[in-house]
């Protein structure tokens, strides 16, 4: 019996990312949840831009590339016309909370029957490592060499508190996969995202903490103790709207 | 009995599974892959326990876990 | 049997074009002097069973039409200049993407905030490209009621047929007056099926809708494509409309609200006894450069007047190529030339001949 499998809504690709990024653990994850609620022919996907950009490279499901920041805003049009589909966006935080901070706001006001996987590792990984929305006070990046300072660069974005403040979602989670027990819990998290879309016709959002071992100068083990460790002081783990 | 496969062209050597697996049964081997990474080996098949530790973590998706 | 007018604004026509040319999903933001096409879409698109939405910004709207025209909708979204500065980048990302849909920009004056009245300084941007990369749009600058009505109707089957947005060029004039219009029933050509829009698997590999190619050579050849088509355009799409005199001296080319005005001019001169004629682009790109060229080696000079510092003449005088002088005559800012300095300018060239 096999008790792991790759999941066949991934295609046969090697992922481009860096070793030991957890976008591959994401993808994974959304893949499985795909094929365990048989919705991969029902399914339109959209990618960010950043280093999720080519995951239309790995997920075998309709997906379309949107321009920088304006994900949410795809989607709309997307579900708009085929609302009987089920329509996801995979954003990264620069993506998500800087240039497309106006789209994730309304889009998720109007309530918009979505799933948004928003994959936060608190630096702008593409482009080598700058500051990004949620760049943790003290944690240095390409433009802030010096580490994050408040008084300079202000204070990290808590999207998940934020968007809870609003009437329009139906869930909003922060989950992390920093641990094999956390990554577990992410599968669940995101799988309820998704129930929320098909089942309740409504809008949730998970926020991923992820990894950037490489623009974080640490090794993959040492990146995940440190969402685990650093992160979640900053960002808690947790449902914030159910 | 439990099984885990590895497919070497998948895995960039990031250690994740040699960090995570209960019972440190993975290790670097020495060949490189097609990409230029070592990838992983296990040391001792017959422990393996088929917890899948290991293949969740993996961000590669280069695990397979079989229990026989 | 005489056909049932009603009277409307520009902007309302263009609206009801729109529904009745099949277009069910319409995104927009506030902007003066293009209010009444949201309006009108609010009020009638759900009635016709389609979806309006007033997004957060004109950058949303635009990324709405993305996701509705990849998923294979009919759509549209309306702005005016400084709106439509912002759309370009999505405009840019719609033309990469293959993916149709009609795009309306109700020009003011600019640059920068500029002013509400009308304006047609956005030519370049229109038909030069707009946003970055290599790439065109098909305008079709409407100059009446009826012709926003009846030219939205035709760009929605010409972006479909040409997988590229089309953009209707008007201006805060035409889309504020009212002028009788009536409706045609809308016969849409037979397209072919938009079996590359991402409406799930079933039944088929599965679709991408992006503008990104990392080979160089992929989007090398990606660029080729677009060309072909923008060619293919030139060869068939090709809209003007002209009135010519035998012996013609003074060629007046006009688009839109100038082009209206431009009617009068050449009454006025004619009555003059001038042998004066107009040429009237309907479709900016592809321009009637092939007409404009044939013309200008027959009369004596050519005129453009526009409501901008001067930017078809540019286009012009690409066509005419040095076979006989080209001037301009222009006003901006929102002020609209009267038929009185226009008849002044084209007189002085008149007379020049004569010396």
């Amino acid at each position: 019996m096999r008790v792991f499998e790759r999941p066949k809504v991934l295609k046969d690709k090697v992922f481009h990312y860096c070793p030991g990024c957890t976008h591959g653990i994401v993808h994974r994850l959304v893949a499985e949840i795909i094929e365990e609620m048989d919705i991969r022919e029902r399914t339109v996907g959209v990618c960010p831009v950043g280093c999720a950009v080519l995951a239309y490279d790995y997920l075998d499901i309709d997906m379309q590339e949107a321009s920088h920041g304006r994900a949410p805003a795809v989607a709309t049009g997307i579900k708009r016309v085929l609302p009987d589909k089920v329509v996801f966006t995979y954003q990264g935080d620069g993506d998500l909370a800087a240039i497309g901070m106006t789209e994730t706001v309304h889009t998720a006001a109007r309530g918009e029957p979505l799933t948004v996987i928003f994959i936060n590792n608190a630096i702008y990984g593409m482009t080598n490592g700058q500051m990004a929305p949620t760049t943790l006070l003290g944690q240095r990046t390409q433009t802030t060499p010096y580490g994050r300072n408040a008084a300079k660069e202000g204070y990290p974005i808590k999207v998940c508190e934020m968007l809870a403040t609003l009437d329009g979602p139906s869930y909003i989670a922060r989950v992390s996969v920093g641990s094999y027990k956390s990554i577990l819990n992410a599968r669940k998290v995101l799988r309820e995202a998704f129930r929320r879309q098909i089942e309740e016709n409504a809008y949730a959002l998970v926020e991923v903490l992820s990894t950037c071992p490489t623009n974080w100068g640490m090794k993959p083990r040492d990146a995940m103790d440190w969402i685990e460790n650093e992160m979640q002081e900053t960002f808690p783990v947790g449902i914030f709207k159910e | 009995m439990a099984e885990v496969i590895i497919d070497r062209e998948r895995c960039k050597g990031c250690l994740l599974c040699v960090s995570f697996c209960p019972k440190q049964l993975f290790t670097l081997s020495d060949k490189l892959n097609s990409s230029g990474y070592y990838p992983v080996k296990i040391k001792e098949m017959k422990e393996c326990s088929g917890c899948a530790v290991c293949a969740t973590v993996c961000p590669d998706v280069a695990i397979t876990a079989v229990d026989r | 049997m005489k056909k049932k007018q009603v009277l409307m604004k520009g902007n309302e026509a263009m609206a009801e074009g729109a529904i009745m040319a099949g277009c069910r999903y319409f995104f927009g933001y506030p902007i003066t002097p293009q209010n009444e096409v949201p309006a009108h879409m609010a009020a009638y698109m759900p009635r016709a069973g389609g979806v309006f939405i007033q997004a957060e910004s004109e950058l949303a709207a635009i990324n709405m039409v993305y996701g509705a025209a990849g998923a294979g909708a009919r759509v549209m979204t309306s702005s005016s200049s400084p709106g439509i500065s912002l759309k370009q980048e999505g405009i840019s990302y719609l033309v990469g993407a293959e993916l149709p849909c009609v795009i309306a920009n109700i020009m003011r004056g600019g640059p920068g905030l500029g002013g509400i009245q009308p304006s047609q300084s956005d030519y370049f941007q229109a038909v030069k490209g707009g946003g970055h990369g290599d790439y065109r749009l098909i305008v079709l600058a409407p100059d009446s009621v009826q012709e926003m009505a009846d030219l939205t109707m035709l760009a929605f089957d010409l972006a479909d047929v040409y997988r590229n947005p089309v953009m209707i060029l008007g201006d805060g004039n035409l889309g504020q007056m009212m002028e009788p219009v009536s409706f045609c029933k809308f016969r849409k050509r037979k397209l072919p099926p938009k079996d590359w829009a991402t409406t799930g698997t079933a039944g088929r590999p599965r679709n991408i809708v992006k503008s990104l190619y990392l080979i160089p050579e992929q989007l090398e050849a990606h660029n080729r494509k677009l060309y072909r088509k923008f060619q293919t355009m030139k060869r068939r799409e090709v809209r003007f409309e002209e009135d010519i005199p035998e012996g013609c001296e003074l060629l007046l080319t006009a688009f839109g609200t100038t082009a209206r005005i431009c009617r009068d001019v050449v009454d006025k001169l004619r009555q003059r006894g001038h042998k004066v004629g107009l040429l009237r682009p309907i479709t900016l790109f592809p321009f009637p450069e092939e007409r404009i060229k044939e013309v200008s080696s027959r009369v004596k000079a050519v005129m453009t007047v526009e409501m901008n510092m001067g930017q078809m003449v540019d286009d012009v005088r690409l066509a005419v190529e040095g076979r006989c002088p080209v001037h301009f005559c222009g006003r901006t800012g929102g002020m609209v030339p009267s038929v009185e300095e226009i008849v002044h300018e084209a007189g002085k060239i008149l007379r020049g001949m004569k010396e």
